[in-house]
């Protein structure tokens, strides 16, 4: 069946940012739709502005093609927005093994202060916040009082 | 020069000026796609030159949320046109009388433009904050759009000017009641900026289009979330509230200050002398 290989071949293609997870695992590829001819990837953007997203569409024309399930054309939904919720529990542990805290819970997150972000090095609450925005825009940067390691923390969004 | 030398070689082209002539409903959207674009090229200016790392990469994370929402506000206001204009052309060949941002983004920040002398971090974190205050309320509004791809790209910018809105309100918190040299600079910050918050909220024939066919709303419904939100981050902050201005300033009529002409210059200086150039 086309669709369950080719949501396999989605399973190997890396976020070019946060390469940690898959495009599958991230939880932008909203639906695998099997064509005349080849298949059609449905993609929902993380951010507005995050650069990666002609990347992405590329990667995974490449991927998919490659694999034999060519000729592979990408399409856009914005509605509804993607959310940190999407990730998957398996792309929220390799995060975590990464060294990035996973974002908590989108929704609960919105209108209050950061909370302490449990250190996904040695797994301590005691830590603070360094900087809202971390190396892309998606994270912000934590330091843990206990280890002394600085972190990355996925925001929820 | 020498009888024998060659003058330089022209550019073999240059780019000319479109021209739109908008429709209320596609200048209702360029006015937000205009706003969103002008002031991430604002905060790109500060790339490389943040005060400490962290901010540094703040104000250029912010920069591209906000290009991205012009981005995608651009190709929609393209489509809505009619005339088949891609989201570079309506970025780069417009003139000046055609851009439609709020006058407050055009203002310098970081350079020197004009009589201003820019280069002061109170002004950009004070006019991130009153700009996402705005955005965010706009963004909650246009998410019930009957424009389901306004809906849409409101849906993802709502979430991200929430971020901007919180982050640079802590920066105006800590200015503001900071050191007597910050909370004297946060002040004078505010003060200048303050007169071109009216526009934000003067509705014209253009918004009653927008709020009569459920575009969007007019900004005189924006009022009073904004004023709340920036109220109590001013109360923090220990910055006094100021009174209206008579004074309204004009963008969103494509009449610009003298500092528009600078920064369009700055931006689309490529793409005016190497036509369609890319990399």
């Amino acid at each position: 069946m086309n669709v369950e290989q080719a949501w396999a071949v989605l399973d190997t293609v890396p976020d070019p940012e946060v390469p940690a997870l898959s495009v599958r695992d991230l939880g932008i590829v909203r639906d695998v739709i099997v064509l005349a001819e080849g298949l059609e990837v449905v993609l929902t953007p993380t951010y507005s502005g995050c650069p990666a997203t002609e990347v992405i569409a590329q990667d995974i024309r490449d991927a998919l093609c490659s694999a034999g399930l060519g000729p592979v054309t990408v399409t856009l939904r914005r509605a509804p927005a993607w959310t940190t919720d999407w990730i998957s529990d398996k792309g929220r542990r390799k995060l975590l093994a990464a060294g990035i805290a996973p974002p908590g819970v989108a929704s609960e997150a919105i209108f209050i202060r950061p909370r302490r972000i449990e250190c996904p090095l040695c797994g301590s609450t005691d830590t603070e916040r360094l900087s809202a925005f971390g190396s892309t825009a998606c994270k912000a940067l934590y330091r843990c009082r206990a280890c002394r390691e600085p972190y990355e923390h996925f925001k929820p969004i | 020069m020498t009888a024998t030398s060659a003058a330089p070689a022209a550019p073999a082209t240059t780019s000319e000026s479109i021209r739109l002539n908008a429709t209320p409903r596609v200048q209702y959207v360029l006015r937000i796609a205009d706003t969103c674009l002008i002031h991430a090229q604002r905060l790109a200016e500060w790339c490389g030159h943040g005060p400490v790392l962290e901010e540094d990469i703040a104000l250029t994370n912010m920069a591209l949320d906000l290009l991205g929402q012009a981005r995608a506000l651009l190709t929609h206001a393209g489509q809505l046109d009619g005339h088949g204009f891609s989201e570079d052309q309506l970025a780069f060949l417009r003139d000046e009388g055609e851009f439609y941002n709020l006058t407050l983004v055009e203002l310098p920040l970081r350079k020197p433009s004009g009589h201003l002398p820019g280069g002061d971090f109170a002004d950009t974190v004070l006019r991130n904050f009153l700009l996402a205050s705005w955005l965010k309320g706009l963004w909650t509004q246009l998410v019930s759009s009957t424009d389901a791809e306004l809906a849409a790209i409101a849906g993802q910018a709502l979430k991200e000017s929430r971020y901007h809105q919180q982050h640079n309100g802590d920066w105006v918190v800590r200015l503001g009641d900071g050191s007597a040299e910050s909370a004297a600079r946060m002040r004078a910050a505010l003060e200048r900026a303050w007169p071109y918050t009216k526009e934000m909220f003067t509705s014209d024939a253009v918004d009653d289009v927008a709020a009569a066919g459920g575009l969007g709303p007019a900004r005189s419904a924006l009022r009073e979330d904004w004023q709340q939100d920036v109220a109590e981050v001013l109360l923090y902050a220990e910055l006094p509230p100021l009174a209206d201005t008579p004074f309204v300033s004009t963008g969103t009529l494509g009449r610009h200050s003298e500092h528009m002409g600078f920064i369009l210059a700055e931006m689309q200086v490529l793409q005016r002398t190497h036509p369609g150039g890319r990399w």
